[in-house]
């Protein structure tokens, strides 16, 4: 609908101008030039360089040039952005201000989109080509097939020590951070003295490396010769080491979750004649245990791959056995293995949480958990 | 006829600020009494000293005779006795209906849960939301949780009811149904008191009614007397504000 502009009273309600869309447009077509040029020369450049097999070089040929053309199409968005910017500013000369100012909304949005797609390409670009320096070093040095499967077997049966080791510590944490929080947030007068310590557990547990805490603990608790303790093995050690530390966090995790619990709950609880211990059996933690599942799950992460620490105590876990392949080969392609296996055990823990969590939303009908 | 409850003269402080000062009263067993009075002239907080979630710093509260304030009180079982209803219904979200109102029973009374579901079943339908047992409090409306609120606080079957303001967090087109409960509980004989805003409620649920004003009771008797021919000022010029903001 054309607006006819004089004919408002006195031009007190003037219609805003549409923005400034074909600075914009331009700077896109500009800077997707560039990268488009960049993402053609450069990965075509340095596969020439490579001094690799025909097959190779065919293989890496065919990639350089698909991801030229991949980057090609940024053109898409930029050139609508022009387009769309011209014909927004034909409006406004129409004197059609409210359709010029939709037209030049739409170039604008694709303008910023062009661009920010193409700083995506600079950093694929960027991977790419280190990928592919020094005669594609990177690859052969942390990518290597032929050591990754020579590895692979070993790798994976070590592996199985960091899992019992996490999985062990993982138990003994919940157990044990439960209870510092619960002591920590008792508001009993008898028990104030262990508040006290518990307090003071978190703060130096929290402050000590876990390197240096695992260190003292697995070599210094054999020398010492303490009954029980001494005669464990060095992996039980380790998992104490790990339950020690981790637990302080946790701790402070459940701390916050619990808190988080209005008090109005305990008022229901206590009103219908709980004991403190049975609201927070019944009312408090089951309802804080919900809100702690994210957090916890961070830290559970951490900790698996903290396992790899137990190098330093002489346990020989994926990591270890990894370690002797590439001093063995001089290639880390074996070590790059264990950070993959890595990847692969948290990925699915992470979704399966989310997962459960919204599985959890959908059933109470609770928002916030 | 002997009093189920008696409050003599309670003092509560909140630091400096004394809440309750040298509140007395008494409550004859069936008897519905509703307490009025201005925001924080301590209606709530009576309620709260009654089932001990507050402790109070003078004075003294019996049950049946027994004194069941001051240090060496078994709290957890005089709430047992007298349930609590509160404003904004804090209901257990992590739990469904019937888990609500079973739970009590089951780990405080040692009702098995067969016995707890009947009798949880029976206060559903008592409460109109017999086929809400499986839904969770946030999928319920505001009117519906109060309903489950006093299902849950009457599954432990308590010798008096305290109702703190039920309807005020309440959408008004909801008001009624939770009222129209109160009402079927106070003709079934149940003892109840009420801090309410609803001074209609009041007048024709209540035998009697108390005006609280800062602290103290300035005014108690039967509805009539109180909403018709009030004596004191304070409680005439309150009930004149009330009417003015068409609550009456």
């Amino acid at each position: 609908m054309a607006v006819d502009v004089d004919a408002l009273p006195g031009g007190v309600r003037r219609l805003a101008p549409p923005p400034r869309s074909l600075a914009l447009a331009a700077s896109a077509v500009i800077g997707v030039a560039a990268v488009v040029a960049g993402a053609w020369i450069l990965p075509l450049r340095a596969v020439q360089a490579l001094d690799a097999s025909a097959d190779s070089e065919l293989a890496a040929t065919i990639i350089a040039v698909a991801f030229g053309a991949l980057a090609t199409l940024l053109f898409v968005p930029a050139i609508h952005a022009t387009v769309l910017s011209l014909r927004s500013r034909d409006l406004e000369s129409d004197g059609d201000i409210v359709e010029a100012r939709h037209i030049a909304a739409r170039s604008c949005e694709k303008a910023r989109r062009a661009l920010g797609y193409a700083l995506a390409v600079v950093a694929l670009l960027s991977i790419l080509l280190f990928l592919l320096a020094n005669d594609a070093a990177i690859i052969e040095t942390f990518l290597s097939w032929e050591q990754i499967t020579r590895s692979a077997a070993d790798v994976v049966r070590a592996f199985w020590l960091n899992v019992w080791i996490a999985v062990v510590a993982e138990c003994l944490i919940l157990l044990f951070a439960l209870t510092l929080a619960l002591v920590r947030l008792s508001p009993s007068r008898a028990m104030a003295p262990l508040r006290w310590l518990a307090i003071a557990y978190v703060d130096v547990f929290r402050a000590i490396p876990l390197i240096i805490l695992l260190y003292l603990v697995a070599f210094g608790i054999p020398i010492a010769g303490i009954p029980f303790l001494s005669d464990l093995p060095t992996t039980w050690l380790i998992v104490l080491g790990l339950t020690i530390t981790t637990s302080a966090y946790v701790a402070e995790v459940f701390r916050a979750a619990i808190e988080s619990v209005h008090w109005s709950q305990t008022a229901a609880a206590k009103s219908l004649g709980f004991s403190t211990l049975q609201t927070s059996r019944y009312v408090v933690v089951p309802q804080a245990v919900r809100r702690v599942v994210p957090p916890l799950l961070s830290y559970f992460i951490g900790l698996q791959k903290d396992t790899a620490l137990v190098l330093v105590v002489g346990a020989i876990d994926a990591f270890g056995q990894a370690k002797i392949y590439a001093g063995n080969y001089f290639n880390l392609s074996s070590v790059t293995f264990v950070a993959v296996i890595f990847i692969a055990i948290t990925i699915p823990q992470a979704r399966l949480v989310d997962y459960l969590l919204a599985r959890e939303a959908r059933k109470t009908g609770m928002r916030r958990l | 006829m002997t009093a189920l409850l008696d409050i003599d003269r309670i003092l509560k402080r909140f630091g400096e600020d004394e809440v309750l000062k040298g509140v007395s009263l008494s409550v004859r067993p069936h008897e519905v009494v509703c307490l009025i009075g201005a925001s924080g002239s301590g209606k709530s907080t009576l309620l709260r000293c009654i089932n001990g979630l507050e402790t109070i710093e003078g004075g003294e509260i019996r049950l049946e005779g027994d004194v069941v304030s001051g240090p060496g009180v078994d709290y957890t079982a005089l709430r047992r006795q007298i349930g609590l209803v509160f404003q904004s219904y804090n209901l257990f979200p992590h739990m469904d209906v019937m888990r609500n109102v079973t739970i009590a029973p089951m780990k405080i009374g040692g009702l098995g849960k067969r016995p707890a579901e009947e009798r949880a079943l029976a206060l559903l339908r008592r409460v109109g939301l017999e086929e809400k047992a499986k839904a969770y409090p946030d999928q319920l409306s505001g009117g519906q949780q109060q309903r489950v609120a006093i299902a849950r606080a009457m599954a432990m079957e308590p010798k008096l009811l305290l109702l703190d303001e039920i309807t005020s967090a309440l959408d008004p087109e909801l008001v009624n149904e939770v009222l129209r409960l109160v009402r079927d509980l106070a003709e079934q004989g149940m003892t109840m008191i009420l801090a309410t805003h609803e001074m209609s409620f009041a007048r024709s649920v209540a035998n009697t009614v108390c005006f609280l004003d800062d602290g103290q009771i300035l005014e108690m008797g039967p509805p009539e007397q109180i909403f018709e021919s009030p004596r004191e000022k304070r409680t005439q010029s309150f009930l004149r504000t009330v009417l003015e903001a068409g609550q009456l």
